[in-house]
């Protein structure tokens, strides 16, 4: 009984997004696919645990799926008198070949730059990543009947302006690929920043499903750089989770983290992408080389031996592609290493980033470094009230009290 | 096929410069000869607009626009397309070509 639950559970990771996509392809209706997709699962509660699991349970949910679709055409079409447009729709299924395609374009259909951001968010959790409504609210902290508003509306909005289900153009693809991978890394970060501190408890949940839409995605375009930087940034961040945060809930800065605690395999991964994109000889876009300075990191089995220079390095590749001061930011820090906080602290001083918590934890890191208390602790008070997360707070209050009186 | 609206947004009325106008013509030709235009025009200011009741036994009548904001529409396209990806494009060049920003609307169940 458990076991089959257990099946069941894994059966819905695995193919929701196959099931939904194939049937949105069929009927050309996310509604549909979505309710039918649904329907045909909790028939599989209902009849696996008696019945047993089928030989092959993908299929088995996407006929299920796809008869029950076509009985409720069937049953529309006689109460509104459309029966010629049911016929139309319903064809024979196609054959499985070109089903991959099919969660490409529900990924791209779901990630259309013509929806809102917070829109494609819910609308790919809830149907490429088969999250129920209830849980998405849950993870973004807002009322269930809002985030199914939200889900409603960007449906809608997809049948009424007719946005396509396809695959975009040769052209259009890097700029709508990295239109998707900004929607798998805010999901991702959603989940390992958690600004809030009320979503600790489900962020694991969010960033754990980031990396699986992330993997699809990356299993249906193996070869764009972008998708596999993007994947190994995310798991060599993923690594550090359980070093992240102490036993006390109070943030470990990387310098300071127990390295014997970083889960090794996913090192190894996220390592072995890295290897295979610079081996590419392309030229990396901005996941890649975050990812790589990931990997200096995680490289480094103490925090002594990292490798400093190679990460200036990157970060001046990165600043040719996104001169932001948030990149300027990461950059003065591994000066600091490098150079010294003196040098550091120039950068940084420069950078328009007030109201940005990080900014003031790192003027405050280095002002302590060289001395300067009084001036340390007035940035760390400030970081400290710009911090919306319990423990990076709990580390900055730990850190400034350690200052000693004023 | 769909139908799209393109709307001008402007603030000031016949403000087109002779290059614009040009722009916009020729843009226009492309349309058709696409197949993708439908119609396009240009709008007098809002000052000229009359609202129109005919709800009532008698029809009521007042001048001016039923609502008085800085941006309006200047003119518009419709325009005919297979669906968003194709209509996007072809309203950042009619954005493009007329100098102004526009916005996008599909027609109903068209």
């Amino acid at each position: 009984m458990t076991d089959v639950q257990e099946v069941i559970t894994r059966v819905h990771r695995a193919e929701w997004a196959r099931v939904v996509a194939t049937l949105a392809r069929r009927f050309g209706d996310l509604d549909l696919a979505e309710e039918m997709a649904a329907e045909a699962f909790a028939t599989a509660v209902a009849h696996w645990p008696v019945a047993g699991v089928p030989p092959n349970p993908g299929g088995w949910l996407t006929t299920t799926a796809h008869r029950k679709a076509i009985d409720r055409l069937r049953r529309e079409a006689k109460r509104e008198e459309k029966h010629q447009e049911a016929l139309m729709l319903s064809h024979p299924p196609e054959p499985r070949g070109v089903i991959d395609d099919d969660r490409l374009r529900l990924i791209f259909t779901c990630c259309h730059p013509a929806l809102a951001m917070e829109a494609r968010v819910a609308l790919t959790l809830r149907m490429v990543g088969g999250l129920t409504v209830a849980e998405i609210a849950r993870a973004f902290l807002v009322q269930e009947s809002a985030m199914s508003r939200r889900i409603t509306r960007a449906k809608a909005k997809i049948k009424a302006a007719r946005i396509p289900y396809r695959v975009p153009l040769r052209e259009d693809l890097p700029d709508r690929v990295s239109g998707v991978l900004a929607v798998l890394y805010l999901i991702f970060n959603e989940g390992y920043l958690a600004s809030d501190p009320a979503k600790e408890a489900v962020r694991g949940d969010l960033t754990a499903e980031a990396i699986r839409l992330t993997r699809l995605l990356h299993e249906l375009l193996p070869t764009d750089g972008e998708v596999a930087g993007l994947l190994a940034l995310m798991l060599l961040t993923e690594a550090r989770r359980p070093a992240r945060v102490s036993a006390s809930g109070e943030l470990v800065t990387i310098d300071a983290q127990d390295r014997s605690r970083w889960d090794r395999a996913l090192i190894a991964e996220g390592h072995a992408l890295v290897r295979a994109r610079l081996a590419s000889g392309q030229a990396p876009g901005r996941y890649q080389i975050l990812a790589a300075i990931n990997a200096v990191h995680t490289d480094a089995r103490d925090a002594r031996d990292t490798d400093w220079s190679q990460v200036v390095a990157l970060y001046d590749q990165l600043l040719r592609l996104d001169p932001s001061p948030i990149v300027r930011l990461n950059r003065a820090i591994a000066i600091a290493e490098l150079d010294g906080p003196q040098a550091a602290l120039a950068e940084v001083d420069r950078l328009p980033l007030a109201n940005y918590h990080p900014y003031h934890a790192t003027r405050a890191d280095l002002l302590r470094r060289l001395g300067r208390r009084q001036e340390a602790r007035a940035a760390y008070d400030r970081a400290i009230t710009l911090t919306g997360n319990t423990a990076a707070a709990a580390y900055l209050i730990r850190r400034r009290d350690q200052l000693g009186e004023p | 096929m769909a139908q799209y609206l393109i709307s001008v947004l402007d603030d000031t009325t016949n403000s087109a410069t002779a290059k614009e106008i040009a722009a916009i013509d020729e843009f226009n030709r492309q349309l058709k000869a696409d197949g993708h235009g439908v119609f396009a025009g240009g709008l007098a200011a809002p000052s000229t607009a009359t609202v129109v009741d005919g709800r009532g036994d008698e029809p009521v009548f007042t001048d001016g626009p039923y609502l008085e904001s800085k941006e309006y529409i200047g003119g518009f396209w419709i325009i005919e397309a297979p669906h968003l990806d194709v209509a996007r494009r072809l309203a950042a060049l009619g954005s493009k070509h007329c100098n102004r920003r526009v916005e996008l609307r599909p027609f109903l169940g068209a």
